[in-house]
């Protein structure tokens, strides 16, 4: 249902043009999770960014659901890892869910009572119905990244993306918020793109894994995640399917392995680094 | 060096009031002992008398109702003016260029010196008073809207845009609000301004522009135990700039309540 | 170039217009800009080489009206600064004073311009503490507000340099309010302008608010808008002195408040 063809950006002024997406190409279906993962300075937000119409991309294209994105569709909801900067703090927890049912391109504004139930049901997927009248920064930083969840489910979007929405959280939240995010998309069968740098979590919530290469920011990897469902914080991560699977993902995002390589059983530590891959055109300098 | 503990909030407002108190016995101690001639400077007590009896003084009261009139009328056209534009100059930077010399040669304009020239324009009276007062407030609340503006959050901007709202929405849900604080504080100095240039109006141009602190200060200063009674106005007036300092302070407090508990929560 | 004829559009425009209406209109109130600047020229600037070009004229009524203005700002400087940092330094003192202080300075100094010329008489002596009288508060609350809070970070190195007490005053205290204190200065800057016009305006033998009162009884329209824009482009000037200062003397500050200090 996402069709991302040969997706390309640069920034900076002209003659001191930094790329930050190469040609990236990616199909998504209908219900899936697919985890974009990388070192930092390979273009992950950017890439999303391009997806939600944010951007406009300096060459390739992004079709959802048949249509070309040229501005922020219809039936897109975004999730920031900065909550405290994305949540308005002159709304209260409800209002702020019920934002995005005011307008925007194509979503019919509803009725006051209207807009208000669908923010307390939203609010009830996520488990947080009684802190509807507060004001978000009286809220913890998952919970208030759980009211933003909420917001963006809020306005039924069909593509939800998350831009390292747990990154700005402890440990402990993180996990809580991992398994928030797959029962929503069980229940809602939602298609969700999440961009992370933990790359134990890309392989846990995930049913693909991307990895994306350091900048200029390519496709290095698309791997299947073949692991039960549904998942757990506890059982899954001891699988020893997840432990290698996350292994291989770690090394590519280190660049230390070419995909399809062998995993080797006993390796011999000191062995592991190689050189630089020459095939690959110069690297733009890290941010 | 460290400030050690501080003093709880009863002891703080002892501590001033004693401040204040000292100085007043002091100020009445060099007028008594004659170091300060009273040829020069009236008594405190004296100073003090005539204040009380200003407070019951009808023609006084007439005065400080028609200062706060214009005020009032003043401010609230300069609001209205301001922030739009201040709307407009900080959401379109080609306008804001442009107008930036016009702007910033105007700035340092002090409206006392417009005085005489709107005078001639438009003839003594309110309306004299109110475009003056209109003028010099406007600074104040045009260059905070537009400095709010600037203080928006990008992330906040960003995450209406995701949602697919437009330029008009994002002002109205994101940028206005998040202004409105720094447009809260600026209408606070575009009232002290204006109290100020009602009076110093009504001073120049007498009461020939109508009542006014102003014109009541231009009369008291003719005839005799003049200081005191100057001086006696000249405090209300301050007392006058106080009170309507708290007043927006209040009114602040209530229609954005989110801000002062916002921020302290964000320290 | 562009860039400088982008800002300066409107301003070119209104003038333009403003130029073209008057012409048309022949309107007494609002004479051409080209006239205006034309007048200007001839009161004040078309003086000979040996006296900057200024007329006599400029030298009596605008050197007096500027140099009132830097004296008093001077004097309220100095004294500001120098009493908001030794009330800054000290809790007590602050305890007792703010609320005086705070109280001075909401009183209006323009109501207090007959007390002045009751004291002073008229002329330079009065403007000049007149206008030190009214900026001297936003200076010394500011000072004062400035030099309260040290980073104890830095006390402590101080310290364990074992600086002596004047080391300490002009190495730590005073740059520590110094940005405070500009932030008072700034505001005094245009408020010494406000009181200087409104004392001429009063009472004075020379100055530019006594020229703009003779222009005004004259009914000489040109001539009180030159005084005006005179004194506009005297704030702009005045403006520019002041923060050419800070940039000098705060370059620090602002580097440090980059680097997220």
């Amino acid at each position: 249902m996402l069709e991302i063809t040969d997706l390309t950006h640069s920034y900076g002024p002209p003659g001191d043009r930094h790329l930050a997406i190469d040609r990236i190409t990616l199909t998504v279906g209908e219900g899936e999770l697919v985890s974009i993962v990388g070192p930092s300075g390979c273009g992950k937000s950017t890439l999303l960014r391009c997806v939600a119409g944010l951007l406009s991309p300096a060459g390739g294209r992004v079709v959802l659901g048949g249509v070309p994105v040229d501005r922020v569709p219809d039936g897109l909801a975004l999730v920031f890892q900065d909550y405290s900067r994305s949540l308005l703090p002159w709304l209260s927890v409800r209002d702020n869910v019920a934002l995005p049912l005011r307008g925007g391109q194509g979503r019919k504004p509803r009725s006051r009572a209207g807009r208000q139930q669908a923010a307390i049901a939203a609010l009830a997927t996520v488990g947080l119905t009684d802190t509807a009248q507060k004001y978000p920064w009286q809220l913890s930083g998952g919970m208030q990244q759980r009211v933003a969840i909420a917001r963006a489910l809020a306005c039924d979007p069909v593509l939800l993306l998350m831009d390292e929405p747990f990154g700005s959280v402890d440990a402990q939240t993180r996990e809580d918020l991992e398994d928030l995010i797959l029962a929503v998309r069980r229940e809602r069968d939602i298609t969700i793109l999440l961009v992370t740098h933990d790359i134990d979590e890309s392989v846990y919530v995930g049913d693909r894994v991307v990895v994306l290469s350091r900048g200029p920011g390519q496709i290095r990897a698309d791997l299947p995640v073949d692991l039960p469902s549904p998942r757990d914080q506890i059982t899954t991560r001891e699988l020893a399917a997840f432990v290698h699977l996350r292994a291989e993902v770690g090394r590519l995002v280190r660049g230390q392995q070419a995909p399809g390589d062998q995993v080797p059983g006993d390796q011999v530590p000191g062995d592991q680094v190689r050189p630089a891959d020459e095939s690959r055109p110069a690297r733009a300098p890290q941010a | 060096m460290s400030q050690g503990g501080r003093p709880g909030h009863v002891a703080q407002w002892a501590r001033g009031l004693a401040g204040l108190a000292g100085f007043l016995v002091l100020a009445e101690v060099l007028g008594r002992t004659g170091i300060i001639s009273r040829a020069v400077l009236p008594l405190t007590s004296t100073v003090l008398a005539r204040a009380v009896g200003l407070a019951a003084d009808p023609r006084f009261l007439a005065d400080v109702g028609a200062t706060l009139e214009a005020w009032a009328l003043g401010l609230a056209i300069a609001v209205a003016v301001a922030v739009p534009c201040g709307l407009v100059l900080g959401s379109l930077p080609g306008v804001r260029t442009a107008t930036r010399t016009v702007v910033e040669f105007l700035r340092p304009i002090p409206s006392v010196a417009l005085i005489l020239l709107v005078g001639l324009v438009l003839g003594p009276g309110l309306r004299m008073n109110v475009t003056l007062i209109v003028y010099a407030a406007l600074w104040p609340v045009l260059f905070n809207t537009i400095y709010g503006l600037d203080d928006t959050d990008p992330v906040a901007k960003e995450t209406l845009r995701a949602f697919g709202f437009g330029r008009p929405a994002v002002i109205r849900f994101v940028s206005l609000p998040s202004a409105a604080p720094f447009i809260a504080t600026g209408i606070r100095l575009a009232s002290s301004i204006a109290i100020i240039l009602n009076i110093s109006t009504g001073f120049i141009t007498g009461r020939i522009s109508g009542n006014g602190i102003g014109a009541f200060i231009a009369d008291a200063n003719t005839g005799a135990g003049n200081t005191a009674l100057v001086l006696a106005a000249a405090i209300w007036a301050g007392v006058l700039g106080l009170v309507l300092n708290m007043v927006l302070v209040w009114a602040q407090r209530r229609l954005l309540p989110w801000h002062q508990a916002y921020a302290a929560e964000a320290q | 170039m562009t860039a400088l004829l982008r800002r300066w559009t409107v301003l070119l425009l209104a003038a333009g217009a403003w130029e073209v209406w008057a012409r048309v209109q022949r309107s007494t109130f609002f004479p051409p800009p080209s006239a205006i600047l034309a007048r200007m020229y001839r009161l004040w600037f078309a003086g000979p080489a040996t006296h900057l070009f200024l007329t006599e004229d400029a030298i009596g009524n605008l050197l007096p009206s500027v140099g009132r203005i830097l004296a008093g700002l001077a004097i309220a400087a100095a004294i500001g600064g120098a009493v908001g940092l030794a009330v800054g330094r000290s809790a007590a003192v602050y305890g007792y004073l703010d609320p005086l202080l705070q109280f001075a300075r909401a009183l209006p100094a323009v109501t207090l311009l007959p007390v002045f010329i009751a004291i002073f008489r008229l002329g330079t002596q009065m403007e000049v503490a007149f206008i030190a009288f009214g900026t001297i508060w936003p200076i010394m609350l500011n000072t004062a507000d400035g030099a309260r809070y040290l980073d104890p970070v830095q006390v402590e190195t101080v310290r364990a340099f074992r600086l002596t007490a004047w080391q300490r005053l002009i190495r730590l205290i005073i740059p520590a309010a110094l940005p405070k204190f500009f932030a008072g200065l700034r505001l005094s800057v245009s408020l010494a302008l406000i009181l200087m016009v409104f004392a001429e305006l009063v009472g004075s033998s020379n100055g530019l608010g006594y020229e703009m009162n003779n222009a005004e009884s004259s009914f000489d329209m040109t001539w009180l808008w030159s005084t005006l824009v005179l004194v506009a482009i005297l704030g702009n000037l005045l403006n520019v002195l002041e923060l050419a200062a800070e940039h000098r003397l705060l370059a620090w500050h602002r580097g440090a408040r980059q680097h997220g200090n």
